[in-house]
C-alpha cells in the first residue's frame, strides 16, 4: 500500500469493533490503516473464555477476522501505536501517530527461544496480573502479528542481551526507537473500547481487602485451560476449588457514586459464568446471583430462561450492601436485605465474583481530538464530530453482536466521506 | 411544633391526596420528591446499623409510601430510629438523601399528630426544643432533669441517682452549672428570639395550610 492520503480511513483500536470496521471498509476497496496500542490485535474478547449466548469460543470469531485481514491488501496494521494529535476537518485530517518500539522485527518466527533465556518476571496484562510473564513474550497464543515483543523495562539489562544472543533469526533489534508519523487521513473510526471499572473503588465490597472477592474479567481468565489456574475455579486465598460462588450484579454500574450507566453486558456475563460453574461441577456446583433486575433483552431472554431453569443457580433480588470476611474459612460473607420479603441475610460463599461494568478505555480528558462525549464518557454521534465516528464500546456499553453492528455502521459512514472526497478530487482533476 | 389534632387529619384524609400518599409526601416532606427515584435495590436497608431493630428500613418505607400505606408509615416509629449516621446516603446508588427524608417524615408525622406518642427520640426532641427556645441557649441541667422526670417523680429520682456520677463529673469540668436551676443563662434579647420563632412558625403553618 502506498502512503496515506485523504482517501485513507484510520481505525484506532484493534478489538473486535476496530477489526470489523477496518475489514468492512477495506473489503469495499478503501485504504485503511488500523492502529492498536497493544502489541497484538484482538482486544478484550481474546480474554474471554466463551461468548454468550451461543457459548462458543471467542478465538473462533477472532480467527475468521484475522483470516479476512491476511487476505486483504488494503489494510495496514500498526501495533504499539497511538494517536497523539489530530487537526483538520472532514475529508482532510492531519494525524500524528506515536509508535513505540517492539525491539523485534518481522523476521521473528515466534520460536520462543528469547523467552526461555530471559529471567525477570512481570505481571501478565493478558491475565489481569493473575499470572507472570517474561520480559520477552508473545502477548497470547493467538496474538496477531505472531511476533514476540520485548518489555521496555528489560532494555539496557542483561536480559535484553541474552534475548538477542538466543535469537536464531536475528530478529531482535535493541536499537529500535520510538517513531512519530504524520498522516493525511479522510475519516477516522474510534474503536478504543472499554476497560473494567476499578473494583477497588467499591469500598463496601472489599476487593482490595479480601482475597476471595474477584471480578468477572478475572473469572473469565480462570476458566482458560492455559490461564493462571489451568482452567480450574480456585480461590486466590488458599488455592482450593470453589464450588459455592456468588455473583454481585451492578458492581460499580447504575450507581451515582460510580458508573451511572447500565453496562448492559454484565447480567448476561454472570448468567454465562453460572454455566461455567455447572460445566465444571455438574450438580455439585452452586451459583447465587444477587441482582437488582436481570437485563437480558430480546433474544438473550431465552438464555436467561435456560439458566433460571438450572436448579444449581439461585437468584436473590438484592443489591449486596457490604461484604465482610470470615477469618477462619476465608469465606466472604455477603450482607444485605432481600427485597422479596425484606429479609436480612448474612450469607457466606466460597468465592465472590463482582460483575464489574465497562467504562470507556479512553477517558474524556485523554481524547486527543474534540468530539462530543456524553455524561458516561461514550462518544456521541454528533454532526460536529465531522468525520470522526465511534465504533463498538467507544460508542456505548455493548455486547459483541451489537458492537460489530455498530462498527459496520461507522465503516459505512467513513466510506461515504471517502467517496465524497474521491468525487471532489475527480471533479477538480477534470477541471485542472 | 404543634400537633394539628384529629380535625386536621380528617381534612387531610378527604383531600386530593386521597389514595396518593406519594404526592402528599412529595408536597409536604423534606426530600419527599426523591422517593420516586428509589429503585428498591436494598443497599440502604442492608447498610443501616439500626436495620435489625426497627420495623421498616428506609427501602421498605419508600415502597410503603408508593403503595399508599399512609397510616402505617406515619404512625411507624421507624423514621424516629434514624441516628443520622449517613451510611445509607453515601451508599445509595440513586443518590437519595435518605437520612433527610427519614427526618422529614418524622417531622411531618409529628405535625399531623400521628407520630407514636411515647417514642423516646420524639420525646427527647420535644424536650430539647422547649428547653432551647426558652432562653435561646440549651440548659443542660434542666434538660437532664426533665428527661429523668419525664415518666413521673419516682422513676425520675431513680434515673437521676443512676446518673449521679456523670452529673457530678460534668459539674466538675464546668459542663453543667447547678445554678442553671434558677433561670439559667440565655441570649440577650429573649423576646426578640421568641418573636422570631413565632414568625417562623406562622410562615411554616401558612405553607402547611397552603400545601393541602
Ligand atoms: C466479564 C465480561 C464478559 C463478557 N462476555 C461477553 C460475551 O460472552 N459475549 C459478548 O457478546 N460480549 C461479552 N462481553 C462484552 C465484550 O467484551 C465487548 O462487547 C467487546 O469487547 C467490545 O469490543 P471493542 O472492540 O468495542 O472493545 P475492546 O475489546 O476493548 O477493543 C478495543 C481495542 O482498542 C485498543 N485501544 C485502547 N485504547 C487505545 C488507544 N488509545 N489507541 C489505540 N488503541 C487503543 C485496545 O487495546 C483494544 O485492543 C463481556 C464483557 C465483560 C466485561
Ligand atoms: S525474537 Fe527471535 S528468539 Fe524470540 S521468538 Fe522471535 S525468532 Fe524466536
Ligand atoms: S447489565 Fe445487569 S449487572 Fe450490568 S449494570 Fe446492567 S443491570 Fe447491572
Ligand atoms: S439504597 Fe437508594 S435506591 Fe436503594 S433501596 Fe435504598 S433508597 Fe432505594
Ligand atoms: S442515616 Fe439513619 S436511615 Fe440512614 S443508615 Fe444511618 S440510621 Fe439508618
Amino acid at each position: 500500500m502506498a502512503v496515506a492520503t485523504n482517501q485513507t480511513i484510520l481505525v484506532v483500536g484493534g478489538g473486535i469493533s476496530g477489526l470489523t470496521a477496518a475489514l468492512e471498509a477495506a473489503e469495499c476497496g478503501k485504504d485503511v490503516i488500523l492502529i492498536e496500542k497493544n502489541p497484538s490485535l484482538g482486544g478484550r474478547i481474546s480474554q474471554l473464555y466463551k461468548y454468550f449466548p451461543k457459548l462458543c469460543h471467542p478465538s473462533c470469531g477472532l480467527e475468521i477476522n484475522l483470516r479476512r485481514l491476511k487476505g486483504n491488501r488494503n489494510v495496514r496494521v500498526m501495533t504499539l501505536t497511538e494517536v497523539s494529535a489530530v487537526s483538520g476537518e472532514t475529508g482532510n485530517y492531519s494525524v500524528t501517530l506515536k509508535r513505540s518500539p517492539r525491539y523485534v522485527n518481522d523476521r521473528c518466527t515466534a520460536c520462543g527461544e528469547c523467552g526461555k533465556v530471559v529471567e525477570a518476571d512481570f505481571d501478565d496484562e493478558f491475565h489481569y496480573g493473575m499470572k507472570q510473564r517474561k520480559g520477552a513474550y508473545l502477548p497470547f497464543s493467538m496474538a496477531y502479528p505472531q511476533r514476540y515483543v520485548l518489555d521496555p523495562c528489560i532494555i539496557g539489562s542483561d536480559d535484553a542481551d541474552k534475548a538477542k544472543a538466543a535469537c536464531p533469526m536475528d530478529a531482535i533489534d535493541l536499537d529500535m526507537q520510538e517513531e512519530t508519523l504524520e498522516l493525511n487521513i479522510g475519516a477516522i473510526i474510534w474503536a478504543t473500547g472499554w476497560r473494567p471499572y476499578d473494583a477497588n473503588k467499591i469500598q463496601p465490597y472489599g476487593y482490595d481487602r479480601f482475597d476471595n472477592v474477584i471480578t468477572n474479567v478475572e473469572f473469565e481468565r480462570m476458566l482458560d485451560p492455559f490461564g493462571p489456574t489451568g482452567g480450574k475455579i480456585l480461590r486466590p486465598s488458599d488455592g482450593k476449588e470453589a464450588r459455592d460462588i456468588a455473583f454481585i450484579q451492578c458492581a460499580g454500574s447504575r450507581d451515582e457514586n460510580h458508573l451511572k450507566h447500565c453496562s448492559r453486558i454484565c447480567c448476561m456475563a454472570s448468567l454465562k459464568q453460572a454455566t461455567y460453574v455447572r460445566e465444571q461441577y455438574g450438580d455439585e456446583g452452586k451459583s447465587s446471583i444477587y441482582y437488582i433486575d436481570i437485563r437480558a433483552i430480546d433474544r438473550l431472554d431465552n438464555f436467561f430462561a435456560k439458566v433460571k431453569a438450572d436448579e444449581t443457580v439461585s437468584f436473590i433480588k438484592s443489591k449486596v450492601a457490604s461484604i465482610t470476611e470470615d477469618k477462619a474459612s476465608g469465606n466472604p460473607v455477603l450482607h444485605g436485605v432481600n427485597v422479596e420479603g425484606y429479609h436480612r441475610y448474612s450469607n457466606p460463599h466460597e468465592l465472590v465474583v463482582l460483575a464489574i461494568g465497562m467504562e470507556p478505555s479512553v477517558s474524556r480528558d485523554e481524547f486527543p481530538v474534540d468530539v462530543v462525549i456524553d455524561d458516561n464518557g461514550f462518544v456521541e454521534a454528533d454532526e460536529s464530530n465531522g468525520a470522526i465516528f465511534a465504533a463498538g464500546c467507544t460508542a456505548d456499553a455493548l455486547d459483541v453482536n451489537r458492537a460489530v453492528q455498530n462498527a459496520t455502521a461507522s465503516a459505512l459512514r467513513a466510506i461515504q466521506v471517502i467517496n465524497r472526497v474521491a468525487a471532489q478530487e475527480a471533479a477538480s482533476g477534470a477541471e485542472g | 411544633m404543634s400537633d394539628m389534632g384529629s380535625v386536621a387529619i380528617e381534612k387531610y384524609r378527604n383531600n386530593n391526596y386521597r389514595n396518593n400518599f406519594l404526592h402528599e409526601v412529595e408536597a409536604h416532606v423534606e426530600g419527599g420528591e426523591w422517593v420516586k427515584m428509589c429503585m428498591q435495590c436494598g443497599v440502604c436497608a442492608g447498610s443501616c446499623p439500626l436495620g435489625p431493630h426497627w420495623a421498616h428500613p428506609p427501602q421498605e418505607i419508600f415502597m410503603m409510601i408508593r403503595a399508599g400505606k399512609r397510616e402505617e408509615v406515619l404512625t411507624s416509629d421507624s423514621m424516629w430510629m434514624c441516628t443520622s449516621c449517613y451510611n445509607c446516603i453515601v451508599r445509595c446508588p440513586r443518590g437519595l438523601p435518605i437520612t433527610h427524608i427519614m427526618h422529614g417524615l418524622a417531622h411531618y408525622a409529628h405535625r399531623l399528630g400521628l407520630a407514636p406518642e411515647k417514642q423516646p427520640t420524639r420525646e427527647f426532641a420535644k424536650l430539647f426544643w422547649d428547653n432551647i427556645t426558652k432562653n435561646g441557649r440549651a440548659n443542660e441541667l434542666k434538660m437532664g432533669l426533665s428527661l429523668y422526670f419525664k415518666d413521673g417523680f419516682g422513676s425520675g429520682v431513680k434515673e437521676a441517682m443512676k446518673n449521679k456520677a456523670l452529673g457530678q463529673a460534668m459539674m466538675k469540668t464546668k459542663r453543667m452549672n447547678p445554678m442553671e436551676f434558677f433561670g439559667g443563662h440565655g441570649v440577650k434579647d429573649k423576646s426578640g428570639l421568641h418573636a422570631m420563632l413565632a414568625k417562623a412558625r406562622e410562615i411554616e403553618d401558612a405553607k402547611f395550610e397552603q400545601g393541602k
